[in-house]
């Protein structure tokens, strides 16, 4: 009885592999290898963020400095020569910016929000979504029923009351300074009740796990288990769900923007680009809006399509 | 003698992978005659269930026959066109699936479920398949059909639905039934009824049955033939008693001799000396209440009946070095009761003193540093962390400990690997690139890596195949005699609490209902259900 | 039945409790009602009367109880903006936004549901290939791009539809219609598909999912081993599974068609609720943002409440409590 048969002898391993040669050996980076649409939606992504990263060293003018900007120059088309004798690629708008400046400022400022805004909402829902699972109870109860209400009101909604809510209770003369911080915080506050949910759940199916039981029998604190043995656990979902909530939140600058209640115009988001563009869409600089509208849409499908990538290679069931 | 009813000439089943193609069946011929009942019978990817699969023509993608013929009573039926295969499935080949809690769908009555189709199969009105439906309810043995016949699958418990399952599968009397593990998913007394209801409803109908399992007891009770897989091939075929037996193929002869059985066998640890030796483990009056339907409003009136005693008053002792199995049916506490003795759950009433300290009486902190209890965990995939490498596993409960430090720790970890029979080198590994049972060893090791005295396992073999369960078995009995381990071994399988305790404890629904030296209990059981449990137990020595 | 509905019942009386309390902290405490209403110039000891007059030097719980039985009564107060009763202005624009949001949210739950279905049964097919990648499309473009992309391509250029407005309307006194005119159908086709495209993609894809998670359980599985036809498997069984959690989410999701109202409004000119809250929001004027909040809370309560009961009726697993026997 002890011919050990189907058993293989271990150890199973022969030789030690290098980083590298596990990476390429994962179910993820085949899945990535084998989706041309996902490189090309990753190397779109990589190009805007860097671009826009890199704007004041990279970018041709600097489009918000009076000094440099000649309204002479004002509605020059992409590629053609303006009364200063200067050639702009992507033409300038009504008041003599480059297009291409400011679009790199524009998104520099769009996914400045757009980041900060899902880390914070991630921070907070994956710290309350974690507590809420691992205590259970009348903790448990409360945060879900305040992120269950607050899930059935869409985002943009919530965004909007908060928004209206600081704009009432911050002083006039500093609304232009700290608009960029409500912004993040309602952006924020409207998004954090997914990852809540989400980390919840798995929080409990994990907690219920036996490598939990196994670490509770030596004594370890409840927030250690929670965050050394089930918190690895559960981020998976959020990186996904980060994603595609970092793909909804530069959409919902855009819109607040557009709104007219997002970012002042003296540091105009994609959005406010968007906004002043539309005034211009009967008179025929078609330029001035299409360009701000190319860019948000090409920054929110590739990271819709690097989130839906995700959700599918991280899902076990379908990963044969 | 006409063509046989199922023929399956050298089928060969492919998947193709992107790490290639993984060949699931090679080869695969036999035959099942008008009215018999073959045995399929392997371990975990031998390609029992594929085989059914192939035959009814439902392989999940990408699988697919590559060749291979398979022939029911005479005509080739795996080249037929979708269309037509839909009107054999149900109608000429029945089937019963594994698991009865999944396999209705539960937004429609099991009369719509039948009546359904009987009347895609048969040319009936709706009342004459109503009529049918409840007979062959009743056949199956659902009291009260006629009025349960509206009632939705889960109202039903898991044992019923699988009758249910059954009438569907002989609902339009099929030559064929593959039932596919139809009772690996019940409890061992109710398995015994399935199988009967089974074999009772085609053997009057002449319907030939293959039975898929990797219990060889359910198939040592109702086959007529075996056929023996492995690694997607026929390893052989022959009538039960005679492979059960004689088995002349090496892989047939160790499957059969790493099963436990429930008979006295010869290596049995030694009859337990009188009671005179102190008890190490002292377990008095265990009593665990769970709030059942937590409505805030009950919970604070304390009305009563609301309680739910999952285990109720159980008391014995264990020595030293001993072993003592905790047997009972799902819902019965035995979970309960060990993770109450482990030190998880806090009991209703009573007390668990281990090596003279009470357990519930300190903290987890205290309690984990006196390394008293320790616990080993049924399901070798959720009991590791899959985030962790397998050195931080087994090290984490010497750091928490303090038992040992820096590079102490690692040679303390190679130590226990090799202990388990592990290379020292899986420590940099993760849980997912080993098999279950290498897991479970990982998993004592753990266990013993705090340098406890007494461990709890939980069902520690019933999710691995039975050639790895004794493997498993084996290492605990070696360990416990290096190491003077006591051992509480909670498990449903008999055989597998003979093979190991000295003293047992039959549970049943929460109350102790016997408890003394293994062979006494065994051979002259008291109790009635205990005397139940063993009856129902299918066992190959019954095989003459 | 009865104790469900209560129960629930009174589960949307305590969401609609707390909006209101939200909505009244909103009022009460965002900038100073009385500078906001009388002016920044008035006396001191004016102010000081006004604010004894209008009880907002009562204790916090009178003025909440006042609050919420003027709210009952649907009087939400004066907007500073434009000086007249909320309600009214709420009520005036009310038809326009719903119909707006009937409109819409009717074709993204019928097309939404139909493209569903198809793309999760031909899940391997060219054509539900392009359907998905058009619907992540659809998910990653802003609702108000869409809209300006839709006036530029059928109002700028090709000069069909309207770009802006509701066209000629027929007032029935307490409803305003744009149902009943050839102008008033057209100006609606325009924002309806604006407010409907981005639902529809979302009802797409989680009916697909959910559909193709069903089409992989047992009970499917089993239902093809019984010989059932494909017909009965995709649309008897599969499609009853899959609508259970659909409700749900679909019902959610038509709530927010009044939200999304605000953008697509914004952009159409459209003279809804929606253009009326954001004006609202922008110029800080409280008491009509409070009772937008109120009325959208509403909404949601009412449309949890019918998806809850809905949810009920089709899972008999709610519906049937205890078992009927076991072995």
């Amino acid at each position: 009885m002890t011919d050990p048969t189907t058993e293989p002898t271990d150890p199973v391993i022969s030789t030690p592999r290098t980083r590298w040669q596990r990476v390429r050996d994962s179910d993820i980076f085949w899945s990535y290898s084998h989706s041309p649409v996902t490189i090309i939606a990753s190397i779109v992504a990589l190009g805007l963020i860097l671009a826009a990263a890199f704007a004041p060293w990279l970018a041709p003018h600097t489009p918000f400095q009076p000094a440099t900007v000649n309204l002479m120059d004002g509605f020059t088309p992409p590629g053609g020569e303006s009364l200063s004798g200067e050639t702009y690629l992507l033409g300038t708008d009504d008041q003599g910016r480059d297009m291409l400046s400011t679009l790199m400022y524009g998104a520099r400022v769009s996914l400045f929000v757009g980041f900060s805004a899902t880390l914070f909402a991630m921070a907070l829902g994956v710290s309350l979504g974690l507590a809420a699972g691992y205590r259970g109870g009348f903790l448990d109860s409360l945060i879900m029923r305040i992120a269950d209400v607050q899930l059935s009101f869409p985002a943009i909604l919530i965004a909007l009351l908060i928004f209206g809510v600081a704009q009432g209770l911050i002083p006039a003369a500093r609304q232009e300074q700290t608009a960029v911080w409500v912004l993040i915080l309602a952006i924020g506050l409207s998004n954090w009740a997914q990852f809540a949910r989400t980390v919840r759940g798995t929080t409990m199916v994990e907690r219920q796990k036996d490598y939990v039981s196994a670490a509770r029998l030596l004594g370890r604190h409840p927030v250690a288990l929670a965050i050394r043995h089930v918190l690895p656990n559960v981020l998976g979902p959020v990186l996904v769900i980060a994603t595609i909530s970092l793909a909804l939140a530069i959409i919902e600058e855009a819109t607040l923007s557009f709104l007219g209640v997002g970012v002042p115009p003296t540091q105009p988001s994609l959005g406010t680009l968007i906004r002043i563009g539309q005034r211009f869409l009967f008179s025929g600089e078609w330029w001035i809006l299409a360009f701000p509208a190319i860019t948000l849409i090409l920054l929110a499908l590739s990271v819709n399509l690097l989130g839906d990538w995700l959700r599918d290679a991280l899902n076990p069931r379908l990963r044969k | 003698m006409n063509a046989p009813v199922l023929s399956v000439r050298d089928l060969v089943v492919d998947f193709p992978l992107r790490r290639g193609n993984f060949r699931a069946l090679d080869g695969v011929s036999f035959d099942i005659a008008r009215g018999e009942v073959l045995g399929v019978v392997g371990e975990s990817g031998a390609g029992k269930s594929m085989t059914g699969s192939a035959v009814i023509g439902l392989l999940e993608p990408p699988g697919q026959i590559t060749s291979g013929e398979v022939h029911l009573s005479g005509a080739r039926i795996d080249t037929l066109p979708e269309e037509q295969m839909q009107h054999l499935r149900g109608k000429r080949i029945g089937m019963v699936m594994q698991d009865p809690l999944t396999s209705l769908n539960p937004l429609f009555t099991i009369g719509d479920q039948l009546v359904e189709t009987i009347r895609q199969h048969m040319p009936l009105t709706e009342s004459q398949a109503l009529e049918r439906a409840i007979s062959l309810l009743e056949e199956a043995g659902i009291p009260d059909a006629r009025q349960r016949i509206n009632a939705y699958p889960h109202q039903f418990s898991g044992g019923m639905r699988q009758r249910v399952v059954i009438a569907l599968a002989i609902a339009a009397d099929p030559e064929l039934v593959i039932a596919d593990e139809p009772t690996s998913a019940l409890d061992v007394s109710v398995q015994a009824q399935i199988i009967r209801v089974l074999k009772e409803l085609c053997q009057r109908r002449g319907t030939a049955i293959m039975l898929i399992t990797h219990d060889m007891g359910v198939i040592a009770q109702i086959a007529d033939r075996i056929m023996v897989m492995n690694a997607g091939k026929v390893v052989e075929t022959g009538p039960v008693a005679e492979i059960i037996r004689h088995p002349r193929e090496p892989y047939t002869k160790k499957l059969i001799g790493s099963i436990p059985t429930i008979a006295r066998s010869g290596d049995a640890p030694p009859p337990a000396p009188e009671d005179s030796a102190p008890a190490f483990v002292d377990v008095r009056g265990l009593t665990k209440d769970f709030d059942v339907g937590s409505r805030v409003i009950s919970r604070l009136l304390r009305r009563p009946g609301n309680v739910f005693r999952a285990v109720n008053d159980v008391s014995f002792r264990i020595r030293k070095g001993e072993t003592y199995g905790l047997v009972g049916e799902s819902g019965s506490g035995k979970s309960t009761c060990a993770r109450m003795i482990a030190g998880l759950i806090e009991p209703t009433a009573g007390r668990v003193v281990v090596n003279g300290m009470d357990v519930w009486s300190v903290s987890a902190a205290q309690r984990a540093r006196s390394r008293a209890v320790q616990m080993i965990f049924q399901d070798p995939y959720a009991s590791l962390n899959p985030r962790w490498r397998v050195g931080n596993i087994i090290a984490e409960p010497i750091r928490v400990l303090g038992l040992a430090r820096g590079s102490e720790v690692e040679d303390r970890v190679a130590d226990l690997l090799r202990k388990v029979r592990l290379d020292p080198v899986v420590m940099r590994k993760f849980p997912h690139e080993f098999s279950g049972g290498q897991r479970q060893r990982i998993a004592i090791a753990r266990a013993l890596s705090s340098q406890p005295e007494f461990i709890v396992c939980d069902e520690p073999t019933s999710a691995l195949d039975v050639s790895v369960q004794a493997q498993v078995l084996d290492l605990m009995s070696e360990l416990q005699s290096e190491f003077g381990l006591t051992y509480l071994l909670i498990s449903h399988n008999l055989a597998v609490i003979r093979q190991m305790a000295n003293d047992v404890g039959v549970l049943h629904r929460g109350v102790l209902v016997e408890s003394g030296p293994v062979d006494a209990i065994f051979d002259h059981p008291q109790a009635d259900y205990t005397k139940m449990l063993l009856d129902a137990v299918p066992d190959l020595a019954e095989v003459a | 039945m009865f104790a469900f509905v209560l129960k629930r019942l009174f589960q949307s009386v305590i969401v609609m409790l707390v909006v209101a309390l939200i909505a009244f902290l909103i009022f009460r405490y965002v900038g100073d009602p009385i500078v906001s209403m009388a002016g920044v110039d008035t006396r001191l000891e004016d102010q000081e009367l006004m604010r004894e007059r209008l009880g907002l030097n009562d204790p916090f719980y009178v003025q909440f109880w006042n609050f919420l039985t003027n709210a009952l009564r649907g009087d939400f107060g004066i907007s500073y903006r434009l000086q007249q009763p909320v309600t009214r202005l709420i009520l005036d624009r009310l038809p326009a936004t719903l119909e707006l949001a009937f409109v819409s949210a009717t074709m993204a739950v019928v097309i939404g549901v139909l493209m569903g279905i198809f793309t999760a049964l031909r899940s391997r097919s060219f054509l539900s290939g392009v359907v998905m990648t058009l619907s992540l499309v659809g998910v990653s473009l802003p609702t108000f791009l869409i809209g300006i992309g839709l006036i530029y391509i059928f109002a700028v250029e090709l000069q069909w539809l309207p770009s802006n407005g509701r066209g000629a309307t027929v007032d029935f006194g307490w409803w305003r219609t744009g149902f009943l005119t050839e102008s008033g159908l057209r100006s609606l086709i325009l924002p309806a598909i604006t407010l409907s495209l981005f639902q529809m993609t979302l009802i797409m894809r989680l009916v697909r999912a959910e559909m193709m998670e069903v089409m992989r359980s047992d009970y499917i599985r089993f239902a093809r081993a019984r010989g059932l036809p494909d017909r009965i498997i995709n649309f008897r069984h599969a499609l009853k599974n899959t609508l259970v959690p659909v409700i749900t989410i679909t019902g959610l999701q038509l709530g927010s068609v009044i939200a999304f109202a605000i953008v697509t409004e914004t952009v159409f000119q459209w003279p809804g609720v929606g253009s009326l809250f954001i004006n609202s929001v922008q110029a800080v004027d409280v008491p009509v943002m409070a009772a937008y909040l109120m009325m959208v809370g509403l909404v949601f309560v009412t449309i949890n409440l019918i998806v809850d009961i809905l949810y009920y009726l089709v899972d008999p697993r709610l519906r049937v409590q205890g078992r009927a026997g076991g072995h």
